[in-house]
Formats: structure tokens, sequence, C-alpha cells
């Protein structure tokens, strides 16, 4: 990602737009006498830097790089379930994961999984963009009534629609058997069967993932300049035309983004999975983070939650990669 | 990375404002808006309806919401269940309250500590290593506490510090930093730089420019920054669920999942719990609803 921090507008532009000043003295900055002056050595001013961001640096290296490196490690040795290291095996652990049976179809069902939440995630989002930025009496309301899934908690979201899937008693059951969709309140066991319970969970976390997706394109609308929309009018193309020829390709930036935050948010996601298919036995409805969560605290194997994790670390780092080479979401239009 | 354009933009107020008017603007004929309307309220109700279905839930007796042919409103309201629902044996769910409340809250201080004056600093001044520690803001906004569990499990327990509030308010705060970092620099960024300058030729420390200057005029920005980071802390679930064993150590988003699976689960305490427990962030997250079209997308923006 170091492309991303070199061309980011963000940290270039605050820059320019600054006092910057050599010896922390922004006031006595001018750009002659930056230029011109002797350069003193880079120590002090970082010694200078550090009262301001050295407790964040300290904060992301002993919680997020240091258990990283802590986890790497992990996932080399041999770690008892009590919790001892006995010492390092190797590549052992990886072979575990690697050679446990269900591992390639769990691989394949999370791929399935970021694919089509994603994917469906961002379709809806387009709809529902261009439905709320449209004028119309009570939108604000409607906008309001959007960010309720993002701000509640994703586990209480996942619980009501685990209870209205309930044989008998769910209350989506009720509504389907009224709607004459299916026959009998027992509804086929939804929550209880691997492949109904991950359908359903793939709904819930589209539904979940709406709120910012949709967000985001509505901040790609308002960047659609109103003359390009006047100008496509007065051309006379039609509402699909205006649309997928203008509005579309100015929607790149905020989908791009979009994309790629939902990818790395709907792969690392745990509790949807855990709350409708946690309780049923089997590797049947696993994704590598599931399993990961599994391996942790079912069998206390660490190390080879650990291995597994650098997997799905290393999965996240190659999916963005490929997106950012392919998509280049980070390019100047 | 134009979309880091707008968001720029949505820092100055008026400008935004005067954008979003434009719709208004045109004549739009009466059955177009209609349209409008219905399709408005088709959205709203599919969102709001899983937590209808919540709310109705809580207020239902356990026989009624466990009843083979269950009616979709209340046929009474229970609102007892608000008060008995505290003491229900699957989990000690007035600690878990405290201990979500005791995280959050401290999490979110601690990132607001640290994070401001990295983000003031960076936004203000240039010096070495300064692209190199916001690349490493950027790495951290990348990973996310699920993927590295298995670390800071270990990590914690080397610590001595596993199962304590102490091990996830840091957690929380460090994997809510990058965001908080990122928003706030891009609102200090957007002060022009002449108003610290004047300040500081008037014999203003530079703490004191901090203090008096800029923080009340990035105040939006600490405000987002603030209910981001309080409601991404309020519903973790993840690191939680491993770095914290004991029951009543266990914020509301883990303790909840106890409940199912269980042969007689109390549903309707389950919601009633969820409500008292959603309705809080929601309000939060709705107050910055301005900010979200737009200034948003500077923090998440990799």
């Amino acid at each position: 990602m170091s492309t991303t921090s070199e061309t980011s507008p963000i940290p270039a532009g605050a820059a320019d737009g600054s006092p910057r000043g050599r010896d922390g003295e922004p006031n006595t900055a001018e750009p002659a006498a930056r230029r011109s002056g002797p350069r003193r050595p880079g120590g002090r001013e970082l010694l200078a830097s550090l009262p301001w961001i050295g407790p964040a640096l300290l904060l992301i290296f002993g919680v997020v790089l240091f258990p990283a490196g802590v986890m790497f490690f992990n996932s080399t040795r041999d770690i008892s379930l009590s919790g001892l290291d006995q010492g390092s095996v190797g590549f052992d652990n990886y072979v575990e994961v690697f050679s446990f049976p269900y591992f390639w179809p769990i691989f394949v069902r999370t791929i399935v999984w970021v694919v089509a939440v994603v994917g469906a995630t961002v379709l809806i989002s387009l709809g529902l963009a261009q439905i709320l930025n449209k004028a119309f009496p009570g939108r604000r309301i409607v906008r309001l009534a959007v960010i309720i899934p993002w701000a509640a908690s994703v586990v209480m979201t996942t619980l009501v629609v685990y209870y209205g899937l309930e044989p008998y008693f769910g209350i989506v059951n009720t509504f389907l058997v009224d709607l004459g969709l299916i026959d009998t309140p027992e509804g086929y066991g939804w929550t209880r069967n691997p492949d109904t319970a991950f359908a359903w969970s793939i709904v819930v976390a589209v539904f979940v993932s709406l709120p910012f997706t949709t967000y985001t394109i509505l901040a790609g609308l308002q960047t659609v300049p109103g003359e390009v929309l006047e100008a496509a009018k007065m051309d006379g193309a039609g509402p699909a035309r205006t649309y997928f020829g203008v509005i579309l390709p100015q929607l790149r930036g905020a989908l791009s983004v979009a994309v790629l935050i939902n990818i790395i948010n709907v792969f690392n996601s745990l509790p949807i999975l855990k709350v409708m298919t946690g309780s049923i036995p089997g590797y049947d409805a696993d994704t590598i983070m599931t399993l990961i969560f599994k391996y942790i605290q079912n069998q206390h194997k660490v190390d080879v939650a650990s291995a597994l994790s650098v997997v799905a670390f290393l999965i996240v780092i190659v999916i963005v990669a490929i997106y950012v080479r392919v998509v280049k979401p980070m390019k100047e239009v | 990375m134009a979309v880091t354009a707008p968001a720029f933009e949505a820092i100055a107020p008026p400008a935004s404002s005067a954008r979003r008017r434009r719709y208004t603007e045109d004549q739009v004929p009466i059955g177009k808006l209609l349209l409008r309307m219905l399709a408005g309220l088709v959205v709203l109700v599919v969102f709001v309806l899983p937590y209808t279905i919540m709310f109705f839930g809580s207020v239902k007796t356990k026989a009624q919401i466990r009843s083979v042919e269950p009616t979709y409103f209340p046929t009474e309201w229970h609102w007892e269940n608000y008060v008995n629902m505290w003491s229900t044996p699957e989990t000690p769910l007035v600690q878990n309250l405290i201990s979500t409340i005791v995280i959050s809250v401290f999490a979110t201080l601690l990132v607001l500590v640290v994070a401001m004056p990295a983000a003031y600093y960076t936004a203000r001044f240039r010096f070495p290593g300064r692209m190199v520690f916001l690349f490493l803001v950027i790495v951290t906004q990348m990973l996310q506490p699920a993927v590295l569990t298995s670390g800071l499990f270990r990590q914690f327990v080397a610590l001595g510090m596993i199962d304590t509030w102490a091990a996830m308010i840091f957690i929380n705060a460090a994997f809510n930093l990058s965001f908080a970092v990122w928003i706030m620099h891009s609102f200090f960024a957007g002060v022009p730089k002449e108003i610290d300058e004047a300040a500081q030729i008037d014999g203003a420390g530079r703490l004191r420019v901090l203090f008096k200057i800029s923080l009340p005029l990035v105040w939006p920005g600490i405000v987002t920054a603030i209910v981001f980071t309080f409601v991404a802390c309020w519903n973790e679930f993840a690191a939680s669920l491993v770095v914290l064993s004991t029951a009543g150590n266990q914020p509301l988003s883990v303790a909840l999942t106890k409940f199912v699976g269980q042969y007689e689960t109390s549903w309707h305490y389950v919601f009633g719990v969820s409500i008292v427990a959603i309705i809080p962030v929601v309000v939060l997250f709705m107050l910055i609803e301005k900010r979200l079209v737009g200034g948003l997308t500077a923090g998440s923006v990799k």
C-alpha cells in the first residue's frame, strides 16, 4: 500500500497548506530561507515531534504491530493446550491448516461470502443512493433510518433475524406462511441447516453493509457537477443514458473506496456467522474467520489459529493488492 | 483518491449546505414526487423493520414470543420486561452493560488524547518520518482485531492482562486510532494556516494555538471522531470474545450471543437489552448524519 500514501492528496495537500518550520517554528519558515538554509539534522525535528505522535506510535506498535509479530512467530511454534510454548515446529502448523479436509471448501465459501455480500451491497446501495439523492418530503427521515443498522450492534441485528427464522415461533416464518411462500411455520429449519443459515447470513451481512456503502455513494453523487447533468439533458440523453454515461463514471472514486473497505470488513466479519451458524455442528457453514475462532475457542490450538490467521492476513493483502492494481482506486480522476 | 476532494469541501459547512440545496431548485411534477415518497417509504420500512420486531418482541411475555402462532403486534404491553430482564440467569447483564460503558468510554478518551496531538502535528508540521507515521496509520486501518486475535490473545496472556477491561480498552483504542487520526488530520489541515500564524505572531505558544485557536475550528471533526470511535467500541465483538472470558467482564455484544442455541431462550429479554443498547448509539450517529455525507470519506480513504 505504499503507493497509497505517496499519491494520497491528504498528506501532500495538508503539507502544502501548512506552515512548515524546519526547527518547529512555523512563523519563521520562508520558502527562500528553507531552500537555501543549511539543512539541520533531522533527528532533532523527529525528537520534537515525539511528544505529539509518540503516544500514537506506542499504541500502534504495542497493540497492533507487536501482536501481529507475535502471531507470525506463534504460527511456527508448538503451543500446548494450556498455552505453553514447546518450541519450534517449522511449518507444521501450516501443514495442519492446509491438510484439514474442510479447508478448501471453507476457502471457496469465504470467496463466495465476500463476492456475494460486497456485490449485492454495492448494487443495492447504488439504487438506494439514487433514491436518497432525489428531493422529496421526508427524505431526511429516510436517510436517518438508513443509518440505524450502521450504528446498531451487528450481533443484535443478527439476533433479531435469527429469532425471526426460528422454527414455528419465528416471525419471519409466520410472515412467509401468510404470504403463501412457504406452507409450514417450521420454515425448513433455516438456522439449523448450514446452507440456508449461510444464505441468510449473506442477507444480514448485505443489510448491515448498506448504510456505509450508500452514504459513500451519496458523497460521490454530491460531486457530480450540476452543469454536466444539464449538458446531458440538453443533448437529449434519457435518464438511463445519463446515469450510465455521466453519473456512474463520476462515482468511480467513491465506489472504489466503498468496495475496498467492504471487502476488508466482510472478509473479517465474525459476529453474523457466529450467531447464525455458530450452533450448527461441523464445518459446512464456516469461513476462514469463523474457523480461526473455532481453533482458538473450541480446540484451544492457538498455534494453528495463528497459522490460519497469517494465511487470512496474506489473503487480504493479496485481494487488496490485486484490487488496487486492477481498479486503481487511488488514481486521480 | 478523487473522493477526498468532497471530503475537504464538506469541512467548510456553508459550501456543502449550499450544494445540497441544488436538488430542491428543480421543479418536480407531483406524480414523480409521490413516486419518490413511495420509494422512500419502502426504504424506511425495510430499515426500521428489524428494530421494530425487536421492540415489539421486548414487550411480549415469554409465552407470547415463543408461541407457535406468533402475533405481529404485542397483544399486551409488558413494560416490566425492561426491569426484569436485568436479572435473567443466562448472563449478568448489569455487569455486561457496565463493562460495555467502561470499555467504550475509556477507549474513546484514550483515542482522543492520543489521536488529537498526532493529527494536529502531522497536519501542521513537516518532520522526518512524517510520511512513515501516516503510512503506519494507514496500515493499522487495513488491519482489524479479528485477524490478529490469536496474537492479541497470546500477548495479553503474557502481560497478565488477559480477561481485563484494560486489555480491551487498549485494543479498541489502537484499532480505532487510525480513523480518528485521519478524520482529525483532514479537519486540522482544512484550517487556514494564516489563523495559526497570526496567533503565533501575537505570541501564543504552540499548545495555546492548538487549544484556543485550532480546536474550536475543528470541533465538528473531533465530534465525528468521538462518535465513530465510541460506536465502534460499543459494538466491538471479535476481540472481546477471545480476550474476555469471565461472564461479568464481557460487553453486551458478546454476552447476548449466549442466548442463541439455548433450549428456552428468553428472546423478550434479548430484545429489551438490545433496544436499550442500540438507542443511544443510533442517536449519537444521527447527530453526525450531515457529516456522514462527504466528511467521512476523508477518514475512511486508505
